[in-house]
């Protein structure tokens, strides 16, 4: 480095702590080093969230939170603005992915134990993101003002109503209207583009404090800090950067040549992204004959379809969620890594991926008797699946953990 | 320094003081912020009743009319409709229509001021879809027990032609009957039940 830029960096560090916060968190935070395919889910995360807010911002430039001129505004975006369509589309196809990376992100997490002790705050943090996520994704879907935009918003508030004597002031100040109107657009664009996102920056910020506090985990389920050398270095850990920050960049090239694909080539996904209902303006008066949530939301959606009776409804589709917060208390396993555990620990986890898979199927549905006996049964797996978990995760694990990371 | 000891118990409840005092303030500076989320003004006044003429409605036919921002739904009757009403009993959650919202007047097995002429607002008290029209008997999708009725196409609640919901589906509460009265004999008041307007 030239004595000038050391100089520089010399001034900025007697003042901010730069080059320490480098060190910490890239240059030497030691990562282990046999990290695989499925740790590329996180920093392809932070790289959507980036995606979404730098196409989110120049979306709002033309873009009107105004009943009668969103739905007109977004045509606009996509047919007279100069590459407006890309930017929509990579919006649109941007939060699609985003759930994909996370639920993948999640389920990395899950096989291999990242969320058990010490790493309970790690998960937890994730989960507020994923709920966010969740909000924000739902509050955007409205404001292109469609069919589905309108409709999806009229169920999801109706939701809130459900709860027992509050529940219809909620819904209503939730609106700020006696129906989804004007009001209730105008709010949502507010918490889409910068309520949620403040928020959701600031809790990937405790994510990834909190992960690098306690250092991840890796396949093998070991913790690398209990063998390190005399200078405190994790024996089977390699510095973050360069390492991982060039091993990611591949993951980033596979992800983005898939992304574009998608955004060139099938940007609705087949009425799977943007739903075909979407492309007519919303409705007041008519609901259209099949409403469905967006892929992500249909495996929630199914659970509360397979329950008979509003509240309940409700209740078990909450319950779907705030089970997973609960997953590190839940799992009394020993050894963190599916690699170690027992079978019925796995044959647990292919049940709960085939049910959570079939709910997010027969969540897309039409409401049919056996699409809902299916629901009801996946439902059951997929609950059991945690509520029985402290009974059966500790069984038949196996004896011998390695100590350190064995090459192959 | 000072001889004097340090007084923790006094300092404790200085804090404790000064934290529950903070609490208070800033509570009541949440006040307007929350509020200000509420139903404007301008919202509130918007639910003026809306008129309706029924003169060229045919029996068997459905017309949708806006009242505030939700349809409503005016249905023509026939006698084999109304017949048929009466056999549902054994079908539907609330029957008499007990614990459902309508005006006292329609607080029958019709649920209308006048047999013939249903008027409900289209919004499933479920979730807040607007349920299909389906007259039709027995249709394959809706099954053979279908005597013609209301159906939520998002998680399939099932009301018959008098807004009364099915027992065992999603809906807890039959489809309410907005308050109306009848101008003349062909026009109808949504929104008021005379006396006060």
């Amino acid at each position: 480095m030239s004595g000038f830029l050391k100089n520089a960096l010399g001034w900025v560090d007697d003042r901010f702590p730069l080059t320490k916060v480098w060190n910490e968190h890239l240059a030497e935070y030691y990562a282990p080093k046999n990290f695989n395919w499925m740790y590329y889910f996180g920093s392809l995360a932070m790289l959507v969230l980036v995606n979404q807010i730098i196409t989110g911002i120049f979306l709002t430039i033309n873009y009107k939170p105004d009943a009668k001129l969103a739905f007109d505004s977004v045509e606009y975006i996509m047919r007279d603005v100069e590459w407006g369509w890309l930017i929509r589309y990579m919006h649109s196809t941007g939060a699609s992915a985003f759930f994909v990376v996370v639920y993948l992100h999640m389920f990395r997490g899950l096989v291999y134990g990242s969320f058990k002790k010490p790493r309970e705050l790690v998960w937890i943090f994730g989960m507020i993101i994923y709920v966010a996520l969740m909000a924000e994704a739902f509050m955007g879907y409205l404001l292109p003002w469609g069919q589905m935009s309108y409709w999806g918003a009229q169920v999801i508030v109706s939701l809130f109503g459900a709860i027992p004597y509050v529940g219809e002031d909620l819904a209503l100040w939730l609106r700020g209207d006696y129906v989804i109107s004007d009001a209730t657009l105008n709010r949502f664009f507010a918490f889409h583009v910068i309520a949620i996102p403040l928020v959701l920056v600031v809790l990937v910020f405790m994510h990834i404090v909190a992960l690098h506090a306690v250092g991840s985990n890796n396949p093998e389920g070991i913790e690398i800090k209990k063998h390190k050398d005399d200078k405190g270095v994790p024996l089977d850990g390699i510095p973050f950067h360069p390492y991982y920050s060039v091993k990611d960049l591949v993951g980033v090239a596979v992800f983005l040549f898939i992304f574009a694909l998608i955004i060139f080539y099938m940007p609705e996904m087949g009425g799977y992204f943007l739903e075909h209902a979407n492309f007519i303006p919303a409705d007041p008066l008519k609901t259209p004959e099949h409403i469905a949530p967006v892929w992500y939301f249909t495996p929630f959606y199914a659970v509360l379809r397979a329950v008979p009776d509003k509240f309940l409804g409700v209740v078990a589709m909450a319950g779907a969620i705030i089970v997973l917060f609960l997953l590190p208390w839940l799992d009394r396993g020993v050894n963190k890594s599916i690699r170690y555990r027992g079978p019925v620990f796995k044959a647990a986890i292919v049940a709960f991926c085939i049910s959570f898979i079939g709910l997010g199927y027969f969540g897309m549905q039409p409401v049919t008797t056996v699409g809902t006996w299916f629901s009801r049964f996946f439902s059951f797996v997929y609950f059991a699946f945690f509520l029985l978990m402290p009974f059966y995760s500790n069984i038949g694990q196996d004896k011998y953990v390695p100590e350190r990371v064995e090459e192959k | 320094m000072s001889e004097q000891v340090v007084d923790k118990r006094r300092r404790l409840f200085l804090t404790a003081a000064a934290t529950a005092v903070t609490g208070v303030g800033a509570a009541y500076v949440a006040v307007p912020f929350l509020a200000s989320m509420n139903p404007s003004d301008r919202a509130k006044a918007a639910g003026a009743p809306v008129e309706a003429d029924i003169a060229k409605l045919e029996p068997g036919q459905l017309i949708r009319v806006e009242w505030r921002g939700k349809p409503v739904w005016i249905l023509k009757r026939t006698k084999e409709i109304l017949a048929q009403l009466e056999d549902m009993t054994e079908l539907l959650r609330d029957p008499g229509s007990n614990e459902s919202e309508q005006p006292e007047a329609c607080k029958n097995v019709s649920r209308s001021l006048k047999p013939e002429v249903f008027l409900a607002v289209g919004i499933c008290t479920h979730l807040g879809c607007s349920p299909t029209f389906r007259p039709d008997v027995a249709p394959e999708d809706l099954g053979p027990d279908w005597q013609g009725g209301f159906f939520c196409p998002c998680h399939g609640s099932r009301f018959d032609l008098s807004g009364r919901v099915y027992a065992s589906v999603p809906a807890p509460l039959n489809l309410v009957v907005p308050p109306h009265q009848y101008l003349t004999d062909t026009r109808i008041l949504i929104g008021s039940e005379g006396g006060q307007a």
